[in-house]
């Protein structure tokens, strides 16, 4: 075992994982993480805990984590280079790794002029290329990135995002196969909405054979309605939303009804994306929604979740 | 070649505000160049504040000079005798030139007319794109001469990240202007010179401290002082 994480342990017992995300506040209010952790605990195996999300400020990644921790759900905590030099993020993963945190996610970050703060000096330092091999070197060499020996390593679960519906295409599949060799343990894809181009992806991840040397998560989005399915394919970057997902939730009425199609798309597509070689777990990223996941995650028939030792 | 834009009006008149006697200095080397600093260019601005005291009402004395370059002493001292007559200077030149300019006339009081913006390539008539980011290491040889560090919205030494779309950044210029993504440009290049393999490998992070963030750089070249 790497880190003994509860993410780990569910891979290595050969078991589907199924992990969500748990968005930290844009405030002080502790409780919101509290609350979130409560209702994902047990209905998940592990959450990401994002970081300034889409470049917006919020409460942060690491006392977010933690307090998940705290409330029965296990951290993913991630970790973006946008707001870090190599100095804090190795800083940072000491002290998770003293707070108990175990999975973390490697991530360059959306670009700052997304989010509310359009002016702030973008750091990266370091790309999330670097970042894996630094976390992997910290953990298994027991090194800082200077070379410095570090007498008590954290010990972590690294894990990573990668975009299948990215360009160019022909080299996603290397791209990540790049991460690997940099030591990711985990990856969770973008969301899926393109299943076809997805499966074409992993064609190309299992010719180079990937899928044996990584845990890999199908990501996917619940839809909450016909306009989130439009904003998400016009306006969200590396999006792949094809016509036909956002005609069939537009077909039924507004509010419940596309709320309840969103969801049972969801469902389909995690039965489908469970079916293809390679994929080792499913990650539902249902954004400010993750009072849907309990109910999705049962009716994909994922519910409960093994205990694993 | 270093670019810069003009700072605009408002901002220069709050600048000059209560000062009646300035001079407008260009510089005849970059800034010239793009059509931002040169002597045409601070005679018409010199213009434009006459104008505008006029219109206030106001009595002032706005001349303009201009330099071959104002980042060298030597040229500086061809209008020494002009900024003498001056308590207020607002120059056109780059960030180099301005504090050359404050530097050699420790009286005059130098205030900056431009936003110096990049080291550009003029791509086409009045177009200018950003080409160097100075780092102070240069990669150039390993990703097919086009620079991640400036060319890349997030400066990825291990492109393209998941934003990047036929060919284009996820990130648009302040205009909503469209990017070409750096490392879509790096494949191609890299995949004609049947390079793949470079692809393939992790760049390790870059050494920063040879850039701005070493602290302020000094170069000598022993080799080329005046024996």
């Amino acid at each position: 075992m790497k880190s003994g994480s509860n993410l780990e342990k569910i891979f290595s017992a050969g078991k589907f994982a199924v992990t969500a995300e748990c968005g930290p506040p844009k405030s002080a209010d502790g409780n919101v993480i509290v609350d979130k952790a409560k209702l994902l605990s047990g209905v998940v195996d592990a959450a990401n805990i994002t970081d300034n999300q889409t470049a917006v400020v919020r409460l942060c990644s690491m006392v977010s984590a933690h307090l998940a921790a705290d409330n029965g759900l296990e951290p993913i905590m991630q970790m973006t280079c946008r707001d870090r030099n190599r100095l804090a993020m190795q800083a940072d993963i000491l002290g998770a790794a003293a707070l108990g945190i175990k999975n973390i996610l490697c991530l360059t970050g959306d670009h700052g002029s997304f989010g509310n703060h359009p002016q702030a000096k973008g750091v990266f330092d370091l790309d999330s290329v670097q970042l894996i091999r630094m976390y992997k070197n910290m953990r298994d060499e027991k090194i800082f990135d200077c070379g410095e020996e570090i007498s008590v390593a954290p010990q972590l679960y690294i894990g990573c995002a990668e975009n299948p519906f990215a360009d160019p295409f022909e080299f996603r599949a290397l791209r990540l196969k790049k991460k690997v060799n940099a030591g990711v343990d985990f990856i969770q894809t973008q969301c899926i909405f393109n299943i076809p181009k997805f499966k074409k992806w992993m064609e190309e991840v299992r010719a180079l054979g990937l899928h044996k040397e990584v845990k890999i998560m199908a990501g996917l989005t619940p839809l909450k309605g016909a306009g989130m399915a439009k904003y998400m394919k016009n306006f969200v970057p590396g999006m792949d939303v094809p016509d036909a997902i956002v005609e069939r939730m537009a077909a039924v009425e507004k509010g419940e009804p596309q709320q309840a199609e969103g969801k049972k798309i969801a469902v389909e597509m995690i039965k489908e994306l469970a079916e293809v070689e390679g994929v080792a777990g499913v990650h539902i990223m249902a954004v400010e929604w993750e009072i849907a996941v309990p109910e999705i995650v049962a009716a994909a028939g994922l519910s409960p979740r093994p205990a694993v030792a | 070649m270093i670019t810069a834009e003009r700072k605009p009006l408002d901002e220069l008149l709050a600048m000059l505000e209560g000062k009646d006697k300035v001079l407008v200095a260009g510089c005849d080397t970059c800034v010239a160049v793009c059509l931002t600093g040169g002597e045409k260019e601070a005679e018409i601005l010199a213009s434009e504040l006459r104008i505008k005291a006029k219109a206030e009402g106001r009595s002032v004395q706005i001349e303009h000079t201009s330099a071959i370059r104002q980042c060298e002493w030597e040229y500086l001292d061809m209008i020494a005798a002009k900024v003498a007559e001056f308590p207020v200077v607002l120059s056109m030149a780059c960030g180099i030139g301005i504090q050359s300019m404050a530097e050699k006339f420790a009286d005059a009081y130098v205030l900056p007319a431009v936003n110096t913006n990049m080291l550009g390539m003029p791509q086409e008539h009045a177009v200018w794109l950003e080409r160097c980011g100075a780092c102070g290491d240069c990669l150039l040889a390993d990703t097919g001469g086009i620079c991640p560090v400036v060319r890349c919205s997030k400066s990825l030494m291990n492109g393209p990240c998941g934003g990047s779309h036929a060919g284009l950044c996820e990130v648009t210029g302040p205009n909503k202007e469209e990017i070409p993504c750096a490392w879509a440009l790096i494949y191609d290049k890299l995949i004609a010179q049947g390079r793949q393999d470079k692809l393939m490998e992790i760049t390790p992070p870059k050494d920063w401290s040879k850039s701005s963030s070493g602290g302020p750089r000094k170069m000598v070249r022993e080799e080329a002082k005046p024996v």
